[in-house]
């Protein structure tokens, strides 16, 4: 086995402190290379789904509705609807014919019986190559039932998943502005860029609420097509999560003149931050609002440490490796690990941008390992090389992580444990330490000798 | 209620499915050709496609699953994908060192009108195929049949490599069907048992259950050989388990290199592994062993033990057709009712065989291929039943009309363990029948007024 590294991808991995920085990316992949992206769909729907209460409809063959069937757990206060999966199923006649007519009868059966407030009908890889005219068949249904009906438009070839974010913004910049904006507070949010996993959302709204800041809409986790409808009226976007909803806040800037301000609930400092740029913000607005958000996060601050430290006595040193999908996360992740006492070695991405890569460079330690899509040998040979104790990606690095004897977190659609605001600091660092720390490890023949080894070092120290 | 929006009238439904019984043709290739020994399996479309199948292999078998993909953009979506497969042919062998790569089409490149033979003869040509190592392809359009249509035609396309000598081999090919990699090891223990040399394709086992030694590799032990598939039509005969999912392949071999065949049913339960030792005993001119004798004995034996708590007991099923059949003809004969049964794979035959199994039965029996979710759902809501037999999908109904749960079939989503224990074979049927119990008495522990509750069962 080589190092796994094809001589193309070598621009787009990079060390801290090894000259400049210059990563290639948003590049495509490789034909041929084990790539860990996703497509143009998976990026709309992963954004889209979690509005409760339209209806989802994904026009195609059937596995890309089975594939993205409740695979994140968006969470909802209310309806469910999201979490049901339809497809138009399209067989062979239908490639033949066009789907036209089978995608009009299926949202006539399914608005008819479920009632939603909005359809969202989801183009894929087929539909753009047998040309279906997916506009005029939501523009006839809209007007026959009298919701909107809107298409998105992510046909899977049509890039990564970067595109879809694009695709779910544009979908969902049709429905702002339909709804009435009376008695909305002139203190008020929309929340970007979350997407309610175990809850996470409902975290968030309670410290807003604690503020004194409205929140208007969820875009999109445990989201409601009215609100989105109405959420020009209000005063402010918080974009969370660099690549899925900015582009509907800088549409909205455009449109409405709503400001934004990028914000991240991951950690301390930027759970904390992201508090204060809001209550700056509607200092004028809002008199007494700085205070009682200095106020809160001392409450949640003074209840954190103590417990975080019991944590951070048996993960100081601990070498930790991440493979995120926005890089949103890795700087919220760097710092959060930081108060473990870890030490982040490795930090790699599958969309992010120059700027993202430039400013993880900043923030990492000399050596750190900074790499654009990266496949499985890659990461399994800096896995090894750096001794990492804990891996924190997705659903397909989990295994690999195992395999190689290493702990890990999933900080992406599968986390189970809420881990944004200062309580899910607490849940993470939980997560973290049950499985860095497991006695599992020591099982394990190619770890056993180095733990061993550094136990023994710390002795002799 | 998370299916609240179940309605209980059971309408006509042509233009949709709902909480699919299936999904689509490639997921099965690669799920196939894992089970051949060093290879890269390879979807030939966008990049998504290649994700969302190893992120759903990846959640059933708890394993790394590895996967190349062509990586399609607008371009090739055009011109074809030739320059990118090629392109990825070369790159894979180069970077990843596989002895086999395994290509499957999608619904895009099938549409476009890729033709993987004359890309693959293109590539040889201008070798970027190095020495000894295998280009296999199968076509697997997703808008036809369904995953079990795709691992069917890639065990076809394994198939094909078989280059006969002319000269018997004294070997019995046998292509198990997509199972479980604990069962590909079961089916290959009862033929050792029986003394009969056997060639297993495709075969997961060693594959996706590898044991952790703190290295990652790529291509673990196990899986069948090109070298053992090749050889695969000097075989004696051919026993294929499961209409669906292996009987092309096999026909194949008769058909093509006179390897004569027998499509069984998968040996799930008593008769159909009965049928499956005969079957194996006849064509290699064995006698069973007594061992084989002793373990059908132990089943009949737990069967006995049980039988009175398993009496009458309404099961809804879905999964896959081969699967299917040979479960519902196992609880039939454990005088269980199997009332509801489901597949999204089409094919009428199916329908058939299940009412046969059926027939003369006391219970009705509703089965329906090209089903869904929602329709099963719909079914229990009419009238409940006892057990749920199927994959994760049946949790929501599990719980909305708190009806047990056995999880059995794929994806198992929301439990481990599932690829360790075989339910094939005799030792399999034990396992079943453990399950299920488990199911019943635990719920009658549970909801039994204290006045009827017992310590002995």
């Amino acid at each position: 086995m080589k190092t796994g590294i094809l001589e193309e991808r070598r621009d787009q991995i990079h060390r801290t402190g090894e000259g400049a920085i210059d990563i290639a990316c948003n590049r495509e992949s490789l034909a041929g290379a084990v790539s860990q992206r996703a497509c143009v769909f998976c990026g709309s729907r992963v954004v889209l789904y979690p509005i409760a209460d339209a209806l989802h409809l994904v026009h195609g063959p059937i596995g890309c509705a089975v594939y993205t069937w409740d695979i994140r757990g968006a969470l909802s206060s209310g309806p469910e609807l999201h979490r049901l999966s339809f497809s138009t199923d399209l067989q062979e006649t239908d490639v033949i014919f066009g789907g036209e007519k089978k995608l009009e009868a299926a949202l006539d059966e399914l608005i008819d019986r479920h009632g939603p407030k909005a359809a969202f009908v989801y183009s894929t890889c087929i539909v753009g190559i047998i040309g279906d005219d997916l506009e005029a068949v939501c523009r006839t249904m809209s007007q026959k039932k009298g919701i909107p009906v809107l298409p998105v438009q992510s046909e899977g070839f049509k890039g990564s998943k970067r595109e879809g974010y694009l695709a779910a913004c544009k979908a969902m910049f049709k429905l702002v502005g339909s709804g009435d904006t009376s008695g909305i507070s002139p203190v008020s949010v929309n929340i970007f860029g979350d997407f309610n996993l175990a809850g996470e959302i409902w975290i968030v709204r309670d410290y807003f609420r604690r503020m004194g800041v409205e929140v208007v809409a969820n875009v999109t986790g445990d989201g409601r097509v009215a609100d989105i409808g109405r959420c020009h009226g209000a005063a402010l976007n918080l974009v969370q999560c660099s690549g899925a909803t900015l582009d509907l806040a800088r549409m909205m800037q455009e449109e409405y003149g709503t400001p934004f301000l990028r914000v991240s609930y991951l950690g301390i400092e930027d759970m904390a931050d992201s508090l204060y740029q809001v209550a700056d913000f509607f200092k004028d607005a809002a008199p007494g609002i700085v205070e009682r958000t200095q106020e809160l996060v001392r409450d949640e601050l003074a209840r954190l440490m103590p417990e975080l430290a019991r944590y951070r006595r048996d993960l100081e040193g601990k070498r930790v490796a991440m493979y995120v999908g926005g890089s949103f996360k890795a700087f919220s992740l760097v710092k959060a690990f930081r108060h473990l006492g870890m030490q982040v070695v490795m930090v790699g991405s599958q969309t992010g941008t120059k700027e993202d890569y430039a400013e993880l460079e900043q923030i990492t330690d000399p050596g750190t390992i900074i790499v654009d899509d990266a496949n499985p040998l890659e990461l399994s040979a800096f896995i090894k090389e750096k001794d990492v104790d804990l891996f924190v990606g997705g659903v397909k690095e989990r295994p690999i992580a195992y395999k190689l004897g290493v702990g890990f977190c999933d900080h992406n659609h599968e986390r189970k444990e809420a881990l944004e605001g200062f309580v899910g600091m607490l849940n993470f660092a939980r997560e973290v330490h049950a499985s860095a720390m497991s006695p599992v490890w020591n099982f394990v023949p190619r770890r056993a000798a180095r733990i061993a080894a550094r136990e023994q070092e710390a002795v002799n120290e | 209620m998370l299916l609240r929006h179940t309605p209980k009238e059971v309408a006509e439904r042509k233009a949709l499915a709902i909480n699919p019984a299936k999904t689509c043709q490639p997921i099965g290739a690669m799920y196939a050709a894992l089970g051949i020994h060093g290879c890269l399996p390879h979807s030939h479309g966008s990049q998504g496609c290649c994700a969302y199948h190893r992120s759903a292999l990846t959640r059933h078998y708890k394993e790394p699953i590895s996967a190349a993909t062509s990586s399609f953009t607008e371009g090739a979506s055009v011109f074809g994908g030739q320059a990118n497969l090629l392109q990825a042919i070369n790159n894979i062998f180069t970077v990843y060192e596989p002895e086999v790569i395994a290509v499957h089409t999608t619904c895009l490149s099938e549409t476009i009108g890729d033709d993987l033979n004359q890309i693959f003869e293109k590539a040889r040509r201008e070798g970027k195929v190095p020495e000894g190592c295998t280009l296999v392809g199968a076509p697997t359009p997703s808008y036809v049949g369904s995953h079990v249509t795709g691992f069917s035609n890639m065990v076809k396309a394994m198939a094909q490599l078989a280059e006969p000598s002319g000269k018997k081999s004294g070997k019995v090919n046998i292509i198990p069907g997509w199972v479980e990699p604990a069962d590909m090891a079961e089916i290959k223990r009862l033929a050792t048992l029986v003394g009969v040399p056997v060639t297993v394709f495709p075969d997961t086992s060693g594959v996706l259950d590898a044991p952790l030694t703190g290295e990652y590799t790529m291509f673990p032990q196990g899986g069948v050989t090109i070298k053992e598939l090749k050889a695969s039509g000097d075989a004696t005969a051919t026993l294929a388990m499961g209409e669906w999912c292996s009987a092309d392949a096999a026909r194949w071999l008769d058909a093509k290199c006179k390897v004569p065949c027998t499509v069984l049913d998968m040996p799930f339960g008593l008769a159909a592994t009965d049928r499956f030792i005969d079957v194996l005993r006849t064509v290699a001119g064995v006698t069973v062993p007594d061992a084989v004798a002793v373990e059908r004995g132990q089943l009949v034996d737990l069967i006995s033990d049980m039988h009175q708590y398993l009496y009458g007991k309404r099961v809804a099923l879905w999964g896959d057709p081969d699967q299917l059949i040979s479960m519902c003809e196992f609880l039939v004969s454990l005088d269980m009712q199997p009332v509801y049964v489901v597949t999204g794979t089409p094919g009428k035959k199916f329908e058939e065989r299940i009412r046969e199994i059926c027939a003369g039965r006391p219970f009705e029996v509703k089965v329906k291929a090209k089903g869904d979710m929602f329709l099963m759902h719909q079914w229990i809501k009419n009238e409940p039943v006892d057990l749920l037999m199927g994959n994760s999908y049946g949790k929501y109904i599990a719980r909305d009309e708190d009806i047990p749960l056995l999880r059995w079939g794929f994806p198992i989503l929301d439990r481990q363990g599932h690829q360790y224990f075989p339910t094939v074979g005799y030792r399999g049927g034990l396992r079943l029948l453990e399950k299920m119990l488990d199911q019943f008495l635990d719920r009658k522990d549970r909801d039994d007024p204290e006045t009827s509750f017992e310590l002995v069962l």
